[in-house]
Order: C-alpha cells, then sequence, then structure tokens
C-alpha cells in the first residue's frame, strides 16, 4: 500500500462536549461491541471490568437545590510527545504513530507486567484478568472481524478504532484519493453518541472542525498541568465541570466567563455556539 | 516480533546501553572461561596448582 | 546420617533434627506451589490485583527482597574492591542471602507478568528508554554473579572438595572473585539504582515523580543509597537469626561492627538526602500539579502515619542507634536498630508501589485499598519457605562462617 498511500501527518482527536452528554452509555456499548472487548458474565467487579470508554459522574458538590451532575466520558487520551505510557512500556509494545497521533498496542507483544497501567494517570489501559470469551455459546458470532480479541495476560486500550481509519484510507485508495474527508474516519463512540457531544476529527487539519473547537475558551484537557497532551479535549460553559478537569490549589483557577450555564445555554444569541 | 527480527537502531542511547550490557556479559563470560580453561590445565596436570 | 556431608569440626543436628525443621518452610513452599500452579493456570484472577492495583504485594515483596538483598553486593564490594578483611568472615552469608532474595525475585516476577512464557521479549524487544528493562537486564546477569559466586562455596562442600577438579574450580574462581564483585557492584548499582527511576519518571503520577538529574530522578540515587543502607543490616539480621537456632557464635563481632558502622553512615546520610527529596518534591512537583502534601492522604487506609514511621520510626531512630557505639555493640539495640532500618525502606518500596497507585491523579477519581489474596501471600511467603531452606542446608553442609571452629571448639 506503499505507492500513492496517504504520508501526511495527522493529529486524530476528540472534542467531547460535556453539556451535551446526557451519561447514556452509549458510547460504551458502541465502543465495547465495536472493538471485541471482553465481558464477563458478572460485571459488578468495577476495578477488573474493561471499558475502553467509561463514564465517570460528576457533581459540583453543593448541597440539594443547587446540586449539579454531570457526566464525563474518558476514552484513552492519546497523549501526545511523550505518552507516559510508551515511554515506559518494556517491550515496546505500545508506540505512538506520530503519523496519526495514536497511541497504538501491540497484543502479541505485550507480556503483561503492568508497567504502563501503573503510568496511565487517567487508568485508561485494562489488563486481561481472564480469558476472554468463552470458546462455546457461540459467542464468537458477533465479534467484529477488523479487531483482534485479546488474550489473557495482556493489556488494551482504546485505539481510536483504528480500524476505522484503515477502512477508511481502503476506501479512499480505491477510489484513488490521497485525503481522507472529514467524518469518513470517525471512532465507533463519535458515531454511537445520540446527542453527537463527540466530535472527532484531525486537529492539525484547519478545516476539520475539532481544529476549530479546541480554540473556544470552554475547552479544557483532563490534567493538563502534568503535561501529558491529551488529544481528548473537553468543551464545557460550566466553571465547576471545567475546575473538575485538573488538580488546582486554592486561587489557581481562573473561571473562563463569569456568566452563570443556564444563562448562557438558554441565550438566543445568534452565533452562540460558534467561535 | 519473531526472533528473527532483531531491533537494533544505531543511535548513542542503543550504543551506550547495550555496550554497557555486553562489556558486563563479556567479563563474566571471559572470567568463567578463563577458569573453566586454568581448572582444565591444572586438573591434567600442565599448569601447576597455586596453594593459599 | 548425613554425616559425610558436614563440615570438618563443627557440630550439626541430628539428621531427624533437620527434617523437622524443614517442615514448615516445605509447607510454605508447597503453599507457593499451589499458588503459583492457579495463578498460572486459571490467570492472575486468582489475586486481588485490578486495573487500579497493577502493582501489588509481588512487587512490594520484589522490591523489598531486591534491596534487603543487596547486602550482597556491598559486602563483596567492601571485601574483594575495598579489602576490608574482617569481613570475609561474612561474605559468603551475603552471597547466599543475595542469592536466595534474587532467586526468589526472579521466581515470583515470572508468576507476576501476564504472559510468562513472553518473559524473554524483555531482552529480545528492550525498549531501552524503559527503567524496567534497565532493571530486567541487570537482575538477570546480576544472578548469573551470584550464581557464579555461590558456585565456589558450594565446592567447598566436604564431599564435593574430595573430587579434584572441583576443588581447583573452586578455587581457581575463588582467586578471581575480585572480577565477578566488581562487575556485580557495577550491575546491581544501575538495577538498585532503576528501581527507584522506574517510579520517579512516572510523571502523570505526582505522588511518585521526582525530578533528577538529566534522565535519572532522584530516586534512583535514594534507592541505591537505601539498598546498600539497608542491606548490611539485612545481613546482621539473618547472622544473628542463625546464631539463635544453632545456639553458637558465627561471626566474629568485628565484622559485625564494621557492617553496622557502615550502615549507620549510609542511613544517617540517605536520611539527609530523603528529607532532601521530600521537600523539594513537598515544594517542586506536588504545587505544580495543582496538590498539596495533605491531599495525598485526605482519605483511604494509607495515611501520613507511614511517612512518620518511615522517616522517624524506620529512619531517624535506628541512624541514631547504629552511629552511638554503646548501642551499637548491645545485642539487643543493634537487633532492634537493624531491624526498624530494613522496616524503614521495605515501607520506602510501600509507599512508592501501593500508595501511588491508591490516589487518584484525577479530580474525581477515588481512592482505593487493596489487600493482598491467600494465593499472592502464599507466592509471597515461599520465597521466605525457600529462603530459609537453602540457607539451613548451606548451614548445615558447608562452611559458610570460617570463625565457626574457632568460635565453638569442641571439648572431647
Amino acid at each position: 500500500m506503499k505507492k500513492g498511500n496517504d504520508h501526511g501527518k495527522h493529529k486524530y482527536g476528540m472534542v467531547i462536549n460535556i453539556d451535551k452528554c446526557t451519561g447514556c452509555g452509549t458510547c460504551m456499548v458502541a465502543c465495547a461491541a465495536e472493538n471485541n472487548v471482553a465481558v464477563r458474565a458478572d460485571q459488578s467487579d468495577k476495578e477488573r471490568t474493561i471499558t475502553w470508554m467509561r463514564l465517570y459522574k460528576i457533581s459540583n458538590g453543593k448541597e440539594f437545590p443547587h446540586t449539579e451532575v454531570s457526566y464525563f466520558p474518558r476514552p484513552c487520551m492519546h497523549c501526545d510527545h511523550h505518552p507516559p505510557c510508551v515511554s515506559v512500556c518494556v517491550a515496546t509494545a505500545t508506540k505512538l504513530d506520530f503519523n496519526t497521533g495514536i497511541v497504538s498496542q501491540i497484543y502479541t507483544r505485550c507480556i503483561g507486567c503492568r508497567y504502563c497501567q501503573a503510568a496511565c494517570p487517567y487508568g485508561a489501559r485494562y489488563f486481561n484478568w481472564w480469558d476472554a470469551f468463552p470458546q462455546d455459546k457461540g459467542m464468537d458470532r458477533y465479534l467484529t472481524p477488523e479487531v483482534s480479541p485479546r488474550m489473557r495476560g495482556v493489556v488494551e486500550k482504546c485505539t481510536f478504532c483504528h480500524h476505522r481509519l484503515m477502512r477508511a484510507k481502503t476506501l479512499a485508495y480505491t477510489e484513488d484519493r490521497r485525503e481522507l474527508e472529514e467524518g469518513e474516519y470517525v471512532t465507533a463512540c463519535t458515531e454511537a453518541c445520540p446527542a453527537q457531544a463527540i466530535t472527532f476529527g484531525d486537529l492539525s487539519n484547519p478545516e476539520h472542525k475539532v481544529s476549530k473547537l479546541i480554540k473556544h475558551p470552554f475547552t479544557f484537557r483532563l490534567l493538563e498541568r502534568i503535561g501529558t497532551e491529551p488529544k481528548v479535549y473537553y468543551h464545557s460553559s460550566r466553571d465547576w465541570v471545567r475546575k473538575l478537569g485538573d488538580n488546582f490549589l486554592p486561587g489557581e483557577y481562573t473561571p473562563v466567563v463569569n456568566q452563570s450555564w443556564a444563562e448562557e445555554e438558554w441565550s438566543t444569541k445568534p452565533g452562540r455556539d460558534e467561535f | 516480533m519473531t526472533p528473527f527480527s532483531f531491533e537494533w537502531q544505531w543511535n548513542i542511547e542503543y550504543i551506550i546501553f547495550f555496550g554497557l550490557l555486553y562489556i558486563a556479559l563479556g567479563i563474566i563470560g571471559v572470567g568463567i572461561t578463563f577458569t573453566v580453561i586454568k581448572t582444565g590445565l591444572q586438573a591434567l596436570g600442565f599448569m601447576r596448582e597455586r596453594h593459599f | 546420617m548425613d554425616s559425610p556431608l558436614l563440615p570438618h569440626g563443627v557440630k550439626r543436628c541430628s539428621t531427624w533434627a533437620f527434617f523437622f525443621w524443614t517442615l514448615p518452610w516445605l509447607a510454605l513452599l508447597a503453599w507457593g506451589g499451589l499458588s503459583a500452579f492457579l495463578c498460572l493456570w486459571k490467570g492472575l484472577n486468582q489475586t486481588n490485583m485490578s486495573n487500579v492495583f497493577a502493582f501489588a504485594l509481588w512487587i512490594v515483596f520484589d522490591l523489598a527482597v531486591i534491596a534487603l538483598g543487596a547486602g550482597a553486593f556491598f559486602t563483596g564490594f567492601l571485601t574483594y574492591i575495598i579489602g576490608k578483611k574482617e569481613l570475609k568472615n561474612i561474605i559468603s552469608t551475603a552471597v547466599i542471602i543475595g542469592f536466595i532474595c534474587y532467586s526468589g525475585a526472579m521466581a515470583m516476577l515470572g508468576i507476576d507478568i501476564g504472559q510468562p512464557i513472553r518473559g524473554w521479549f524483555i531482552f529480545w524487544h528492550a525498549n531501552i528508554h524503559s527503567m524496567l528493562v534497565e532493571v530486567s537486564f541487570c537482575i538477570t546477569c546480576y544472578l548469573m554473579v551470584l550464581a557464579i559466586e555461590f558456585i565456589p562455596i558450594i565446592l567447598e562442600n566436604r564431599k564435593l572438595e574430595e573430587i579434584k577438579e572441583l576443588r581447583i574450580f573452586g578455587h581457581n574462581l575463588h582467586e578471581i572473585m575480585a572480577v565477578f564483585a566488581a562487575t556485580g557492584t557495577f550491575l546491581s548499582f544501575f538495577h538498585q539504582g532503576s528501581l527507584g527511576g522506574m517510579f520517579g519518571v512516572m510523571y502523570a503520577r505526582p505522588f511518585a515523580a521526582r525530578e533528577g538529574f538529566y534522565i535519572w530522578p532522584w530516586t534512583f540515587f535514594l534507592f541505591v543509597l537505601s539498598a546498600i543502607a539497608c542491606g548490611p543490616c539485612f545481613t546482621i539480621l539473618c547472622t544473628k537469626l542463625t546464631e539463635f537456632f544453632t545456639r553458637k557464635k558465627l561471626v566474629p563481632d568485628s565484622a559485625i561492627q564494621l557492617l553496622a558502622k557502615i550502615s549507620a553512615w549510609l542511613i544517617s546520610l540517605y536520611m539527609v538526602l530523603k528529607i532532601a527529596d521530600y521537600l523539594g518534591w513537598m515544594y517542586g512537583v506536588v504545587p505544580r500539579a495543582g496538590l498539596t502534601f495533605e491531599s495525598f492522604f485526605r482519605e483511604g487506609p494509607y495515611g501520613v502515619y507511614l511517612v512518620v514511621c518511615e522517616m522517624i520510626f524506620c529512619g531517624i531512630l535506628p541512624a541514631i542507634i547504629l552511629m552511638v557505639p554503646k548501642a551499637r555493640q548491645n545485642q539487643g539495640w543493634l537487633i532492634i536498630a537493624c531491624l526498624l532500618n530494613c522496616i524503614g525502606i521495605v515501607l520506602n518500596r510501600f509507599l512508592f508501589i501501593i500508595v501511588t497507585l491508591a490516589i487518584p491523579v484525577m479530580p474525581f477519581d477515588r481512592f482505593w485499598g487493596y489487600l493482598p489474596t491467600w494465593q499472592e501471600w502464599g507466592i509471597g511467603l515461599a520465597v521466605v519457605g525457600y529462603g530459609f531452606l537453602l540457607f539451613s542446608a548451606a548451614y548445615r553442609y558447608l562452611p559458610i562462617f570460617p570463625k565457626e571452629r574457632e568460635l565453638n571448639p569442641i571439648t572431647e
């Protein structure tokens, strides 16, 4: 596929609008279904279930009637330049692809030492504590053919649905195109979200929606101060949500806009959604 | 991934890391070889034994 | 029954007594064997490790025994490179303890990784930027060195010494032991350091992250220093334990006191640097991440008391005891100080491993607690059983204490 392949540099990333997220969990289910994530009969042990996309419930911590609750989807951040997990992997089983910005995981290379799990602050990496699918009972019939199921004892994580990128590139190649259009390659969670809270695209392409959204003052990243440089951005007009995106010492957090969420949300000013 | 895919890069970090490792392994290997040969020669009588 | 195998001129208990002595340790090994089988057959779900506690009891044990086993390389360095002749009376003990610690640690690691058969990937597909690769390489090579240092001790067995070739081989190995001791020192420096570096480089975990010198975080140097500070203490403790069970004096005081004095200076230096490191971290790394020292201990089972124990009761206190000659020469205080010192180093490793993982980094994440399962204890304690067995066999059949006959003349 070398000849005529798209060798351009892309930086695939995501912007998740927390204000639109309803906490329905469709992204979690779509991700698990698309990526052949192993499920057990009893998933109540939340310390060991595998959830590449995971929904956290956040609250502003105030008492009724001022309580506000929101939901925070957290995929793998696909940290840039120096991901904490890539530099510590013993067997070079995880790599940052500089052409796509995706942090990949090679399951057949992973020895399961779990150093990457210890290094990741987002808890985005999951270890296969059990063997995946029971071989009988026909559970293999719903597997996605493009995604390899993982064996016991290896680490896995969100891949930004890399197989969909391969699918889109193959399609483009057959149509004699070199560049992918926006929307041709989106992750399963992006596609599945009923509120369209997730926007996925090329952060380094100025025409893609994500590259515009990340410039909005309401957009922030999770744990930005630590220096992981995630490619997953979050967007919220609510101060308390943005404050939960990182750790701040007293007085360090500066509110972006001094308006209440309700005022902003129900505002009928034209161009409210755009920047 | 297979044993035949030997990963090597010509950069200073690789050279220092594996250089030091092979030096350490080399010292161990040479030491053992030297001892084995010396033992063999002494056992067969070609060399005198040194007693403490 | 096994009297032809016993060393010359020393008394050993009867074979039956020895057999009964080995039973509890064999039981521990059996428990460990069953646990290992279960973990290899059914998977690591047999443990209480989770996606939060990716590192748990076994890694704590590994790091602890490797730190405690540092007495082997350090005593070897002092004996063969620096030339401290008194330590020749304790070097064999130190080497055997080191061998037990490192071989036990390697065995535990074989069970700990998710795909043990792929363990060789660390060597073949090494990521040289990873501290754990550095650790693995150096530990494996150092285990080789320890085995080489152990062989001449084994060959000093009465029956084996009768075989001319083995006797000559043992003597020749002993002659060039300085070369292996030097290589061992080099390898040990790097893996003890890299074990610390492993945690210091995790820049996304503010509790463990440290600044440093070039690619080495300060934890690299602190871990080496703490290992050489507690290694000799552990050697002293094992010697004292052996003397307790065998009811005889085995090592002259000059060797013990020298190790204790060196340990005292090293712990003191370590404490000064560790306090500086804590301060630098508390006023550097921590506020830069938007956190405070108290925020790490706000909830959860792991409180500030661990740091207090590590630094004061198990750090400054043993340093003072060992520094004062009168206290150091008192058997009771010496043992207490050595014990506290070793506990302090184990606490330090525990803090870096378990507490780092228990503390959430994301503001909306929670604190976690962890308790090991019986399978995890089984494998951890099997190393203890293995250690007792191997050391007992070595004491029984090999002349590991050169001054034993002199200190315990057998009056016929």
